[in-house]
């Protein structure tokens, strides 16, 4: 089809949390505006733990004291995205589209499946099989140990204006889960694309994201100046 | 017309919703197309906009509920309905016509003009009082009424229809016999000493009579409310330490005044109502963020203004406070560094006080009381912890702010101190 949207894919390297929350709140406004079109902002955190809006028991879900969080430069920043308490940093590809999902896409649990199948579809072409488990948002994978899981997402809605995204592990250091229960979900760990022995560069894993991006949401991907 | 809202369907598969937050509470005005409520599902939290204009009538469905899809959450009224509500200092509407009529035109006379000793501008009053004279008097004219407890129905007026103006009441105060009420900071009729009793009679310096004016007036004026919230200044401190020599090498004094003058300009931005006045029946947002800041002087009290405090970084309002207290302290301020301010930070800390309850500085809405900043015992995530700890307290004026709106300011000057960015350092 001609008629695709243009999505405008920027690379934005390390970012810490606090910036970036304030960079999506201004670009969704931009995009409800009709400043911009629609973006994929592609970034990498330092080390932080973020709570979601939802849940009072998220805080009981960091396991370390904040003495050790402290020492250790992780700050815990509470976020208006959806979803329980997560870590991101280094080594971690983080995903913010900020979509307007109307006219076609106003579901908001398609929209979740959809990041879903973008996280899964690059893991296909990687040769890692990735998969969705019931009632867990999230990209998983099957190991020795059960269902690990490599990708989680947490999404803002705003008229239908999208935020916050995914978070898709790398060569995430993967003991610093071991500070949360991630998303609260306490029977299953963690993996990572490297964890995987998949070797990647990282500006490759990012050509994979946007094309399998581009491919579920049916935008034609154009890479900002 | 009441308009329901209904939890929406976010999507097909979708049966219910819970709702997260409320973002506007009940009696405040919603405009279409405006958050009102924020639902969660399935990873996705998602801010849901009023779908006609009105006043957030009725909750049905609480903060953490779930309901199913298309389920009556709440009631959206006229915005015309509230009007009335607005006016009257009642909060949940219950008073009946009559009281209204009265309550109306008593609140206005209490209400300083923002430009107070300008002119009287033409009263924006229009209320069905029974008496015209009252009613047609200006804010000014009513205020001065006010200030001296004089009925102005008893001042025979020149002006059009019988109104009374500022020069017939200030001709009326002239002549009248002398009056207990005339003293400011009145005692009422209770008589300060007895005959034979041993006391000095010193009369008051022109300062100190300003401030009994004021702040008698000001406790007169508005309703006063105080919320008190505990910070962590734990993050200012570390700031602190770690800039403290260089801003001494730039001849500054860095303390924690700066850092809460500029969260408290960024959330003044944040939050217009707060950096308003009231005058009659109007509120008036101030577009500058002028921040007063209380100097303690040894024989008195000045505020002088730090000017669009909003601008400024911590060393730039490090500077500005530095010379403002330094110069009211040699009597060297000039009018305009006291003139325009549109809220007052002070700082009763300083003393050892751990809050206090300070009164609005007319005709402004709000103050900003510090506590001292010491070490507590403090519980984080269910360790005990030692950390620079304070109270603040806002004052505030609920004609024009709700206890809910005072909080959310608090709760933003305290989320920036706790997280403050170092950027602005």
């Amino acid at each position: 089809m001609d008629s695709q949207r243009t999505l405008l894919v920027r690379r934005l390297g390390i970012v810490p949390y606090r910036d970036a929350l304030e960079l999506q709140r201004s670009l969704v406004e931009d995009r409800k505006a009709g400043r911009v079109a629609d973006l994929l902002l592609l970034l990498e955190h330092p080390g932080v733990i973020t709570v979601g809006v939802k849940s009072a028991d998220a805080r009981e879900h960091i396991l370390a004291t904040p003495e050790a969080l402290q020492r250790m430069g992780i700050e815990v920043i509470e976020t208006g995205r959806g979803g329980d308490v997560t870590y991101h940093g280094p080594g971690q590809l983080v995903g913010y589209p900020i979509l307007d999902l109307r006219p076609d896409r106003c579901d908001v649990h398609r929209y979740v499946r959809d990041l879903e199948a973008v996280m899964i579809d690059v893991c296909g072409r990687l040769g890692v099989t990735a998969r969705r488990l019931a009632g867990m948002t999230g990209a998983w994978v099957d190991t020795d140990r059960g269902p690990e899981k490599i990708g989680a997402i947490g999404v803002r809605i705003s008229r239908w204006v999208t935020s916050h995204g995914f978070a898709f592990n790398h060569t995430t250091a993967l003991d610093a889960f071991s500070l949360i229960v991630p998303c609260g979900i306490r029977e299953h760990g963690v993996t990572s694309l490297e964890a995987l022995g998949v070797s990647i560069s990282r500006a490759d894993l990012e050509g994979e994201f946007v094309r399998a991006f581009a491919d579920v949401f049916g935008r034609r991907a154009a890479e900002a100046a | 017309m009441p308009t329901p809202v209904l939890m929406p369907q976010m999507g097909e598969s979708i049966a219910e919703g819970t709702i997260v937050r409320w973002i506007k509470k009940v009696g405040e005005k919603v405009d279409r197309d405006e958050p009102l409520f924020e639902i969660s599902t399935d990873k996705v939290d998602a801010e849901i906009p009023s779908p006609v204009a009105g006043v957030l009538s009725a909750i049905a469905v609480r903060e953490g509920e779930t309901v199913p899809v298309n389920s009556v959450v709440a009631t959206i009224g006229d915005a015309d309905s509230v009007a009335v509500n607005d006016g009257s200092a009642g909060v949940d509407g219950s008073t009946s016509d009559e009281t209204d009529g009265e309550a109306v035109p008593s609140v206005t006379a209490g209400a300083p003009a923002a430009h107070a000793d300008t002119s009287p501008a033409e009263p924006a009053n229009g209320h069905g009082t029974d008496d015209q004279r009252r009613a047609k008097s200006s804010p000014l004219v009513r205020k001065i009424a006010k200030e001296h407890n004089v009925d102005i129905r008893d001042i025979p007026g020149s002006g059009i229809g019988g109104r009374v103006t500022k020069h017939d009441i200030l001709e009326f105060l002239d002549h009248r016999p002398a009056s207990p009420a005339h003293v400011p900071g009145t005692t009422g009729h209770v008589p300060a000493y007895r005959p034979g009793e041993s006391v000095e009679i010193v009369p008051l310096s022109v300062m100190r009579k300003k401030i009994a004016e004021h702040m008698v007036l000001s406790r007169r004026t508005a309703a006063h409310v105080h919320s008190v919230f505990e910070i962590n200044f734990q993050r200012i401190a570390q700031l602190r330490d770690r800039h403290k020599a260089e801003y001494e090498r730039q001849g500054a004094k860095l303390t924690y005044l700066p850092f809460i003058l500029k969260a408290v300009a960024d959330a003044l931005r944040a939050m217009p109502v707060v950096n308003a006045s009231l005058d009659g029946d109007n509120v008036v947002y101030k577009k500058d963020i002028n921040i007063g800041v209380a100097v303690a002087l040894d024989w008195g009290l000045i505020v002088p203004v730090v000017k669009n405090a909003d601008a400024m970084n911590v060393f730039d309002l490090t500077k500005a406070v530095t010379d403002l207290a330094g110069r009211a302290r040699i009597k060297q301020l000039k009018p305009e560094d006291v003139q325009g301010g549109t809220f007052t930070v002070t700082n009763p800390g300083i003393f050892g006080a751990q809050f206090g309850l300070p009164i609005i500085n007319q005709p402004q809405v709000a103050i900003l009381g510090v506590g001292a900043v010491e070490k507590r015992v403090v519980v984080i995530d269910d360790a005990i912890a030692i950390r620079p700890m304070a109270y603040l307290t806002l004052g505030f004026d609920h004609r024009l702010i709700d206890g809910a709106t005072g909080d959310q300011f608090m709760s933003l000057v305290k989320r920036q101190l706790e997280n403050f960015d170092p950027v602005a350092v």
